[in-house]
């Protein structure tokens, strides 16, 4: 956190200040871990046994925070008797597919019963400690590499951290996203924190720290492939009728507003076009039948079956994981428009690309047509962002931009009107939803740049006569007003960019609610209703944040509730009823049909309605805990050929553990950190961490070169021996080393350097399909790495010693 | 020069004959020192913005000058007002006017024509003509109006890979065109 997101750890450091205790979990020591009060390192791929195993301390202790538990989650529900845990089927839930390596969770289905006191043998909360009985500190030991010690210093700081009077945060990146089993980190974590009363409090929840200025509002209001805005699903073959499409959410709780929430985008979308009659034009969109994920769609690029790409400030040739195969697959397209501030290596990889000197790719062979299109800055346009917390931040134009570049507005805008000019005439019924699509917003200035405030607009949505809506609540499901996103109604409530709102935070409360604008509806802490108690009073005067206020019959608070603002603390629903009326006062997590924190997930989850240790696709150990090694649902791409073979570990061939990170300095794929000089001179150079163990075993020097080996491909790194990296022993003996590789350079920017993402699989979560990037086997030698087709036959030679076919693909690959 | 401002620039003579007697204040100031202005001094306008890189979203404030004619950015400072930052920024943030005005950025439309060996200049009307061209050709000639015998309408041709630091209004426009295209292979640093 000290290291990627400096500004905020300035405000963990000050919560030390005031008496928090601050312990960093991470294999590395980092900045963060210099101003923590412990570090607790943590071999890389072990993160739901140290997990889970606090989970089974609070259980087996005792410290859950009772009343909490007994109202505020599913804990009482009791589950069918054919379910069996991973307990009962060596390490698999009940409803396993071996073929599909899929899950039906018909069996996960609660019954409907509930067992208030939690001493059902089924029910959820027995379950729960049943499951995590056998992750023991001594598992910790033997997985992870943490000693008793450190963990029993962990376990103690948790629990005397929570309960009434204090709360305890959890904060984490992409070292718990970007697993095979990142989701499940993120769910064991829930568990912990629902179990000891820390959601929905003050200085409370999970953390998620997200690296890129919008990549929450680029989840919102998603450019992803199986998303609407607001979070709701895109539509599915099988989604014949809006009433069909519905089905995909919950009747009960918030998302019973489904119809209003998905017919007021539509209209915000296709206008006068969309009826009652026509299912408001949801026939217009596209309907998705698998993964269309950013791996799958490569692999089709590989195969030739993608002509066009765009890639918008984004440089895979460099940031994502396999870039070999990133590469490649620009190789194959017809076309790619690159809109970027500077020459990226996802523009110049026919010029430039390691697979020119292996022989992979030749130039003149290479027929993908490139459109470079020079991108305006942030200060050279308006527009939100989104922040980790939720929060819109309006930024003004200061300057116009240079030259040709223009903002990613502009270019889509005048895209979108060229398209619709040109097909201006079609009867084709294909093209009456661009035809029919609302595209028209005030151009200004020179370069007709569309208004942004129109846009967001839009995204607030209107009501009839066209008066601006105050929030979400006022949706309609009858077509009378429209939303572009309906988690952002309000951003612009009373005609007022909210997002731009700047009262300077002395002259407002601590919850600051005047500065910007957090969806949905001002709230800075979601589900903030759990900081009451269920007859609605402050669980304790220290940690007051809303209350039930029995006198004006309202809830109020500090910031605004999450949560009807008149439904009183004993409201009971009717038997029956649907959307928020079927919550009682007392069900907090309003998005969710039961209104309880679900401590079991009986759906939506791909990998299991509880977090079970599997190991990474490629680890250097077998699964201590259950005979089921890696995950049996995560997607490895195995069909095609060009990934076939390339994860599994446990060879002698790669017998380390090699873990990629961010630098303060630099920026993701560099293209934002290596053009600057002053960025460029602080950290001018790959490096790889390894501890002086590792570097004696290997002969690696201090300032030498190193090698670093996958079984897709090698690089070269200068060597930084360091007892920040330590090997961690586990308790049969082995020990794990880690190679420590920042991933910033490429072969474009003022400091170059080997694309470590080279190194990477295609292995993926099955829930949200994010890559496994922090963890794969490799091997260190000393020196630097062959060039040119020697590079493949030093990555074949490894892959040999372990079993694996040669590489894929062989010279003069393109599109000949 | 004048023998008596000669004089009266000399440090020694300034600590002895004036009030700066330890001569580390007014005694030992340069008329460098002394015609310093800071570089925010100047500028005309100060726009309020939020810095481009990770997703704390620290508040920025941009200065503006005239300089030659043309409305530059002199420099980005943290901005004292907000309660995430309170004027605070990172290494990267503090570097941020260099990613507004380093000599490295491209401004112009570059082409490479299939099997070039070199980049080609294009006008940005011409490029976005192409452009436009191409994806309707592309959609045209891979429209998949049924998947499985059931109705897909789309065309899995066109790929969209958007980097974090889209706004929200580009994401949602270029969300909202995606679809009516038909296209759904549309991603982001998101999902990375």
């Amino acid at each position: 956190m000290a290291e990627c997101h400096p500004v905020a750890f300035g405000w963990v450091v000050e919560a030390k200040r005031r008496g928090a205790t601050v312990l960093h979990l991470d294999p590395r020591f980092t900045r963060t871990s210099a101003l923590a009060d412990h570090h607790i390192p943590v071999r890389v791929g072990g993160d739901i046994v140290l997990l889970g195993a606090l989970v089974n301390h609070v259980l087996s202790g005792r410290h859950e925070f009772r009343e909490y538990v007994s109202a505020y989650t599913n804990a009482a529900d009791i589950l069918p008797e054919d379910f069996t845990d991973t307990e009962d089927g060596a390490g698999l839930f009940s409803g396993y597919d071996p073929g599909s390596r899929r899950y039906d969770n018909t069996t996960w289905q609660p019954t409907g019963e509930r067992d208030e006191t939690l001493e059902h043998p089924r029910c959820v909360f027995q379950v729960l400690k049943r499951h995590f009985a056998r992750y023991t500190p001594e598992l910790v030991e033997a997985v992870c590499g943490v000693s008793r010690q450190d963990f029993a210093l962990l376990a103690d700081a948790l629990v005397a951290g929570s309960g009434r009077e204090r709360t305890t945060v959890w904060v984490y990146a992409v070292g718990w996203t970007q697993h095979t089993t990142g989701v499940q980190h993120i769910r064991t974590a829930a568990i912990l924190q629902l179990l000891l009363g820390n959601m929905g409090r003050p200085g409370g929840g999970i953390m998620a720290l997200r690296g890129h200025a919008s990549i929450q509002g680029s989840t919102d209001i998603p450019t992803l492939f199986d998303l609407l805005p607001g979070y709701l699903p895109m539509p599915r073959v099988e989604d014949d009728s809006l009433k069909a499409y519905l089905t995909r959410l919950p009747d009960t709780g918030f998302w019973g507003l489904k119809d209003a929430y998905t017919v007021s985008l539509l209209k915000a979308w296709f206008g006068d076009a969309a009826t009652a009659e026509n299912d408001y034009c949801l026939d217009y969109l596209p309907r998705l039948s698998g993964d269309h994920g950013t791996y799958s769609t490569v692999l089709d690029m590989i195969e030739g079956k993608v002509s066009g790409y765009f890639l918008w400030g984004q440089n895979p040739a460099v940031g994502s994981a396999g870039s070999r195969l990133q590469r490649l697959g620009l190789a194959k397209l017809d076309w790619l428009v690159v809109r970027d501030l500077a020459l990226i290596e996802s523009a110049t990889f026919w010029q430039d690309s390691n697979e020119i000197a292996t022989g992979e790719l030749d130039p003149t062979r290479c027929a993908t047509e490139v459109f470079f299109l020079p991108a305006a800055a942030h200060v050279e346009k308006e527009g939100s962002f989104t922040n980790t917390q939720r929060m819109l931040q309006w930024h003004d134009k200061a300057v116009d931009p240079p030259g040709d570049a223009r903002s990613d507005l502009w270019f889509i805008y005048h895209l979108g009107k060229r398209i619709r000019a040109k097909l201006a005439g079609s009867t084709d019924d294909r093209d009456r939803p661009l035809l029919d699509l609302t595209w028209t917003y005030p151009e200004e200035g020179e370069d007709a740049e569309p208004n942004a405030e129109a846009v967001l607009r839009e995204v607030n949505g209107y009501g009839p006569g066209g008066r601006l809506l105050n929030g979400f609540t006022e949706l309609a499901a009858d077509g009378s007003t429209s939303c572009g996103a309906w988690i952002y109604s309000g951003c612009f409530a009373g005609g007022v960019n909210q997002t731009a709102r700047r009262k300077p935070h002395t002259e407002q409360s601590w919850v600051a609610p005047e500065w910007g604008w957090a969806w949905p509806a001002n709230r800075r802490i979601l589900y903030n209703r759990a900081s009451a108690d269920p007859q609605g009073r402050p669980w304790s005067e220290k940690k007051a944040y809303v209350w039930w206020d029995e006198q004006a019959s309202q809830w109020t608070g500090h910031d605004v509730p999450d949560f009807e603002r008149a439904k009183p603390p004993g409201f009971r629903p009717e038997r029956g009823a649907s959307g928020p009326a079927a919550l009682a006062g007392t069900d907090p997590f309003i998005m969710l049909a039961d209104g309880r924190g679900h401590l079991f997930v009986p759906s939506g989850l791909a990998d299991g309605p509880l977090p079970a240790h599997y190991e990474p696709a490629e680890s250097p150990v077998r699964n201590s805990v259950y005979g089921q090694d890696d995950s049996p649902v995560s997607k490895l791409y195995p069909d095609h050929a060009i990934t076939h073979d390339q994860v599994g570990g446990h060879s002698a061939a790669y017998p380390c553990v090699v873990t990629t990170y961010r630098l303060t300095e630099h920026h993701t794929a560099g293209g934002m950190s290596r053009t600057l000089s002053r960025l460029s001179e602080l950290q001018p150079e790959l490096f790889c961490e390894i501890s002086p163990a590792l570097a004696a075993d290997r002969g690696l020097e201090n300032g030498g070169w190193a090698t670093i080996i996958t079984a897709r491909s090698a690089i070269e790194a200068r060597v930084l021996v360091t007892r920040r990296v330590r090997p961690l022993r586990l308790s049969d003996g082995s020990v794990i080393h880690h190679v420590g590789l920042p991933y910033h350079w490429g072969t474009a920017g003022l400091v170059r350097g080997d694309t470590v993402n080279d190194l990477l699989p295609f292995a993926v979560d099955p829930n949200v399909l994010i890559q496994e990037s922090k963890v794969a086997t490799c091997q260190i030698v000393a020196g630097r790495r062959p060039r040119g087709p020697a590079l493949t036959v030093l990555v074949n030679e490894h892959r040999r010693a372990a079993g694996l076919g040669d590489l894929p693909g062989g010279p003069e690959r393109g599109n000949g | 020069m004048t023998r008596r401002t000669w004089m009266s620039n000399w440090p020694v003579y300034r600590q002895i004959a004036g009030t700066d007697r330890l001569g580390r204040g007014v005694a030992a100031r340069s008329p460098g020192t002394a015609a310093a202005e800071p570089r925010t001094e100047r500028a005309q306008r100060v726009v309020s913005s939020i810095c481009p890189y990770c997703a704390v979203g620290c508040a920025q404030q941009v200065y503006v000058e005239r300089v030659n004619g043309t409305d530059t950015v002199t420099q980005i400072e943290g901005h004292p007002d907000s309660p995430v930052s309170q004027g605070r920024l990172c290494p990267k943030g503090a570097a941020s006017k260099q990613l507004v005005t380093n000599p490295g950025r491209q401004t112009s439309v570059l082409y490479r024509r299939p099997y070039g060996t070199a980049w080609e200049a294009l006008s940005l009307d011409r490029a976005m003509d192409m452009i436009t061209d191409r994806v309707i050709k592309a959609r045209a000639e891979h429209w998949q109006e049924h998947w499985q015998s059931q109705r897909a309408r789309r065309t899995l041709a066109m790929a969209s890979l958007g980097g974090a630091t889209l706004d929200n209004e580009e994401n949602y426009l270029i969300k909202k065109l995606w679809s009516a295209l038909g296209a759904i292979q549309i991603e982001n640093q998101a999902r990375i």
